[in-house]
C-alpha cells in the first residue's frame, strides 16, 4: 500500500495513496500505524481523499489504529472521505466512533 | 427450437475462477461495478449499486480466501454472477470446511471490534443469503432483487 507520511509538531498525517483499502492491502496501514505507535507518535490523522473504496478489512485496520492510539492517550482522526466511503462508515455505524473532518486542516486544528 | 442453454435477452452470466489470493479482490470487485453500469432496464442508483456489488463481491471473496480456504495458496475460489431483468445472483464457491453463517450474521459486533463486519455487510446489502455444502466445498449464494 502506498502511504505518504507527513509530520507536523506531534501530529502525524498518513495520506493513503490508494483507490482501494481492502483485505489485500489494509494490513500495510495497520503495520505502519503500529510502527508510529512504537516510536511514541500517537496522534494520527488518516487522510482518505484518494480512497474510493473501503471494505470491512480496511475499516478494521482503522479501528485497530483508533484503539491503539486511544490506549496510548493519543487519538486517531479521519479526514477527506469520499461520499461512498463515508456511506460505509454509516452502514457499519463507525461514524459514531471516529472523529471525521472535511479537510486535513480542520482535523489538524482539532488537536 | 431455441437451444435451452441460450441466454435470454438481457440475461448476463459471468463465471470466473481465481487462485486463493487476495490480490484478485480488486479485479472481481470491478467486474461487479461494471455489471451495475451495464445492466439493462435498471432504474435505481447505478453508482450505489456498483459500490454495493463491488463490496459484496470483495467481502464474499475475501471470506472464502482468508477464512473458508484458510489462505491456502493451493486452493481456488470460483465466482458465478448471473443477472436478469429482475434478479442478480452471486455465488462464491470455496473448498473449505464451512462455517455457521447464521451465527455470524446474528452475532453482535462490538463498535470497536476489528473484525466480524464482512458477513453482516453482505446480509445488509443482499435480499437473500445462504451458505450451503456443495461437493467437497461450500457455496455462498447471494441474491438481490433489481426491481
Amino acid at each position: 500500500m502506498q502511504l505518504n507520511i507527513v509530520e507536523q509538531d506531534d501530529i502525524v498525517k498518513i495520506e493513503v495513496q490508494e483507490e482501494r483499502m481492502d483485505a489485500h492491502n489494509s494490513g500495510d496501514l495497520k503495520e505502519q500505524m503500529l510502527q508510529l505507535f512504537d516510536e511514541g507518535k500517537c496522534n494520527l490523522i488518516i487522510d482518505l481523499s484518494a480512497v474510493r473504496f473501503v471494505d470491512s478489512s480496511g475499516l478494521g485496520a482503522l479501528v485497530s489504529g483508533f484503539k491503539n492510539a486511544s490506549a496510548r492517550e493519543g487519538s486517531l482522526k479521519l479526514c477527506c472521505l469520499q461520499p461512498q466511503v463515508r456511506s460505509m462508515f454509516e452502514l457499519t455505524r463507525l461514524h459514531r466512533v471516529f472523529e471525521i473532518f472535511t479537510t486535513a486542516e480542520e482535523a489538524m486544528d482539532s488537536f | 427450437m431455441r437451444n435451452r442453454k441460450e441466454l435470454r435477452l438481457n440475461q448476463i452470466e459471468v463465471n470466473i475462477t481465481v487462485p486463493n489470493q487476495t490480490k484478485y479482490l480488486c479485479m472481481i470487485g470491478k467486474i461487479g461495478e461494471s455489471l451495475a453500469h451495464t445492466l439493462n432496464n435498471y432504474h435505481g442508483d447505478r453508482e450505489e449499486l456498483a459500490y454495493h456489488l463491488n463490496l459484496v463481491l470483495t467481502e464474499a471473496l475475501s471470506n472464502a480466501i482468508c477464512h473458508a480456504n484458510a489462505c491456502d495458496p493451493t486452493k481456488e475460489v470460483r465466482v458465478s454472477i448471473s443477472a436478469s431483468d429482475k434478479n442478480l445472483k452471486i455465488c462464491v464457491f470455496d473448498q473449505g470446511k464451512g462455517f455457521d453463517i447464521q451465527h455470524l450474521a446474528k452475532m453482535k459486533v462490538n463498535e470497536t471490534a476489528e473484525g466480524g463486519r464482512g458477513i453482516q455487510i453482505i446480509f445488509k446489502l443482499m435480499d437473500r443469503v445462504e451458505y450451503l455444502r456443495k461437493g467437497s466445498g461450500n457455496v455462498l449464494e447471494m441474491t438481490k432483487r433489481l426491481h
